[in-house]
């Protein structure tokens, strides 16, 4: 009887814990354990109930719900604003094709874009900037998403054009945006005025996008032959790293003139852009050269004794397997971009978190409000570095890579 | 080779390796020089036509700015050079401060974060996750403008167990300043510990070869004791003072003051960088192997020596590396100061580049010194990291 009992148990799969045992495991497994439980449980009631009553009750939004269009696009002509709604427009028909190709996070990003723009599009307050134009354009939108997706889950459209995809919008847009100086219909916009989520987006886009090729042929470069190609490197490389990046964005922004033809002028956002990417480059070269060190020899001399060239050895057989082993570090590289592109402030830059002092600093009023902007700002800069964050992991796991950190 | 020579058109110049070596030699010579050459010419032009001066000779001219709370002697009038050595002073206070407040942070939630308990570990989890996806400046702004702008003004000071007194003007704490007699006590402390290093050095040592116990660790520390009592009482009783800082017209005299800016900077840059602090000394005892810990349970080792002595030898190991870059990064952050108005290295020059113009000699200096900065640290970390790593078979 015991014997069979056992045998039973034995033969039994372990049954899922239930909520008394989890409790018993994870909060009151010991004596030390139960003490810490229960002084902890009252102190993150007391404060999730504070911090819920000032969201709810104490604080006054209105300094950040009066501007959604500064904070978005800053001082950007309201009426050539139908450009930015152009190229997000697009971007989010991309977003439903790539939802409709490969799912996962991006179903889930897809759907929460969606039903936020959903929720405005039918929010029953009335707001100047919420017109009905405002409430048909953000409809449209949803609808050329769900568009998007059908495109992308029915037809077979190659990965290599979805890919293709999300590089020609951009640069259409950035096109678009910046206009043709005497052009009747696309008047130019200096990009003084630009500004908000606008301009973040496309200091994190530009640098994330012009950096990693830069990064690559830095640390092909550092790995070199060549004595002055790996000298120079090298010494780019390392200076790049020893100094912050605002010391960085300040020598693009006064002392880059003086290096170049007196006639030369460059525009102050994209002196801000090239000072975001050559700082990224020097880092993501050092993690790229990592994964070139990783690729072991026989890799190479196989692929020599196969008669492949040097370039075809490099782009089909080193490249890949270096990328894929350091990959972690890469896109942690890029979420740190992200966030350094705040310091494009310091310059005079009128970026997202630019935007939110401007307009704390516009009013005496608004100075009162300061902590629901700055709030405000945090959570908007948390929410999309997380995203990025999750979606490396994601892509990690899907990989197969272990990630140390 | 004998057919190689007799048949020299086998390889035409474009496909032999050596030959496209030199090419690519002289070609990336070319390049890259001609581009310096070019961007100096451009440069010097410019120079010439504007009037510029190139020269470190405004470093021994007036500076006319002052700078709030200096922590050496500066007035303005001061020479820029000394003007600089105030930011310099600035900055390595800040980084130091911070790299080990960060450190102490990072580690306790890492092991927050590791406990077995739910609540503490998600705690740590929220911390994380906060600091580390939100950029240092909005952190920063976040501190100073808005969590130091509640802060009570003078006459209404929070008053904190210490005492430390919180209020608009800075935080005030109670500091401990060496009274007339208490430098006998210091200098015997300090012989004390030295002689302890070396007789714990000796003993560890000698365990290591002979295998007996030397009590290495209960010696060292009676040795420190025993100078260090010895010290308190030839200094005639207590060596130090407390400085409590006491409300006089205005505002608090005495104690330590910690300005508004330098608090801000500090908690910011220290939270912040405990954040990432912490995921690298998670990552480093999570990739202690649990075999590990068994076995060394199994041999017989009390909860305190698996830690100290299996444990964490083999987590350092892992955590060092990652922990230099993190020491890196709260350094050149610190620069970030410069939007809050707290005086250091960077903030410095930008107002000397104002004022004096010659850009380009203040940012070489300021390059020079982060780069210093950088290498130092890390010629010195990477040192101890040598040390540690000898396992390598």
């Amino acid at each position: 009887m015991a014997i069979k009992e056992m045998e039973q148990d034995f033969i039994r799969p372990p049954q899922p814990p239930g909520p008394v045992k989890w409790i018993k495991d994870n909060l009151f497994s010991g004596f030390m354990n139960s003490i810490l439980t229960v002084l902890l449980f009252p102190v993150i009631i007391y404060l999730l109930y504070q911090i819920f009553k000032w969201v709810l009750v104490g604080a006054n939004w209105q300094a950040v719900s009066q501007f959604p269009m500064l904070f978005a696009v800053g001082q950007y002509p309201r009426d050539q604003i139908w450009r930015v709604g152009f190229i997000f427009s697009g971007l989010m028909f991309m977003l439903g094709i790539s939802w409709g190709r490969w799912g996962g996070l991006l179903k889930s990003i897809s759907l929460a874009a969606g039903s936020f723009l959903l929720l405005l599009a039918v929010l029953p307050v009335q707001h100047p900037q919420l017109d009905l134009t405002m409430r048909i354009y953000l409809g449209s939108t949803i609808l050329l998403t769900l568009v998007g997706f059908l495109i992308g889950n029915k037809t077979r459209l190659k990965n290599t054009i979805i890919i293709a995809g999300w590089f020609v919008i951009p640069i259409i847009g950035i096109v678009l945006l910046a206009g043709f100086s005497g052009s009747e219909w696309l008047p130019a916009v200096q990009t003084t005025l630009w500004g908000g989520l606008l301009v973040t987006f496309l200091l994190a886009a530009g640098g994330i996008v012009l950096s990693f090729p830069l990064g690559v042929a830095l640390a092909f470069g550092r790995r070199s032959d060549l004595p002055v190609v790996s000298g120079f490197s090298t010494v780019f490389i390392e200076v790049i790293r020893g100094v912050p990046l605002v010391t960085i964005l300040f020598m693009f922004s006064i002392i880059l003139a003086l290096f170049l033809p007196v006639e030369s002028r460059i525009d102050r956002l994209v002196r801000a852009l090239m000072a975001v990417t050559v700082f990224s480059a020097a880092y993501s070269a050092e993690n790229v050269r990592g994964g070139l060190q990783s690729v072991p020899l026989g890799q190479v001399e196989a692929a020599k004794a196969l008669g492949m060239g040097n370039l075809k050895i490099t782009v089909f057989i080193v490249l890949p397997q270096a990328l894929r082993a350091v990959l972690p570090a890469i896109v942690g590289q890029f979420i740190s971009l992200f966030k350094d592109t705040t310091l494009v402030v310091i310059i005079g830059i009128n970026d997202f978190l630019g935007i939110g002092r401007s307009i704390i600093n516009s009013d005496p009023e608004f100075v009162q409000m300061r902590t629901e902007v700055y709030i405000f700002m945090a959570v908007v800069y948390w929410i999309f570095s997380y995203l990025m964050s999750l979606a490396s992991r994601r892509i990690e796991s899907a990989m197969g890579i272990e990630s140390n950190l | 080779m004998a057919s190689q020579k007799t048949d020299t058109t086998a390889i035409p110049f474009y496909r032999d390796e050596r030959i496209l070596k030199i090419i690519a030699q002289i070609v990336s010579t070319v390049v890259i020089f001609g581009f310096l050459i070019w961007t100096v010419t451009n440069f010097l032009k410019a120079a010439d036509a504007r009037n510029m001066e190139l020269s470190f000779g405004f470093l021994k001219e007036a500076a006319g700015f002052p700078i709030s709370n200096p922590p050496i002697e500066y007035e303005a009038g001061m020479t820029y050079g000394r003007a600089f050595v105030v930011g310099l002073v600035n900055t390595l206070m800040i980084s130091g401060v911070g790299v080990v407040a960060a450190t102490i942070i990072g580690t306790l939630v890492a092991l927050a974060r590791l406990s077995s308990n739910w609540l503490l570990s998600r705690m740590a989890l929220v911390f994380i996750e906060f600091h580390r996806n939100i950029p240092l400046l909005v952190l920063l702004f976040i501190w100073y403008f808005v969590v130091f702008s509640f802060v009570p003004p003078v006459k209404e000071s929070l008053v904190w167990p210490g005492p430390i007194f919180i209020n608009k003007r800075g935080v005030y704490l109670t500091w401990p300043r060496l009274t007339e007699t208490g430098s006998t006590f210091v200098i015997l402390s300090i012989i004390g510990i030295i002689a302890a290093v070396i007789v714990f050095i000796i003993l560890r040592r000698r365990r290591k070869y002979t295998g007996k116990n030397t009590y290495y660790m209960p010696i060292s520390i009676v040795l420190v004791l025993i100078f260090c009592v010895s010290g308190w009482f030839l200094s005639g009783g207590s060596p130090f003072q407390l400085d409590i800082p006491f409300l006089k017209g205005f505002n608090y005299q005495g104690g330590l003051r910690l300005t508004p800016e330098f608090s801000g900077m500090f908690l910011s840059l220290s939270l912040y960088t405990a954040a990432f602090i912490a995921e690298v000394v998670r990552g480093g005892i999570q990739a202690v192997n649990k075999g590990q810990i068994e076995a060394a349970r199994a041999v017989g080792l009390n909860q305190l020596q698996v830690l100290s002595l299996v444990v964490m030898p083999q987590a350092l190991r892992i955590i060092i590396p990652p922990m230099i870059s993190q020491y890196l990064n709260l350094t050149k952050n610190s620069s970030l100061a410069l939007a809050i108005g707290f005086q250091e290295v960077f903030a410095v020059g930008k107002i000397t580049i104002n004022q004096a113009g010659r850009a380009v000699p203040v940012f070489g200096l300021i390059m020079i010194t982060y780069l210093s900065l950088s290498l130092l640290t890390s010629f010195i970390l990477n040192i101890y990291n040598r040390r540690i790593q000898f396992v390598v078979r």
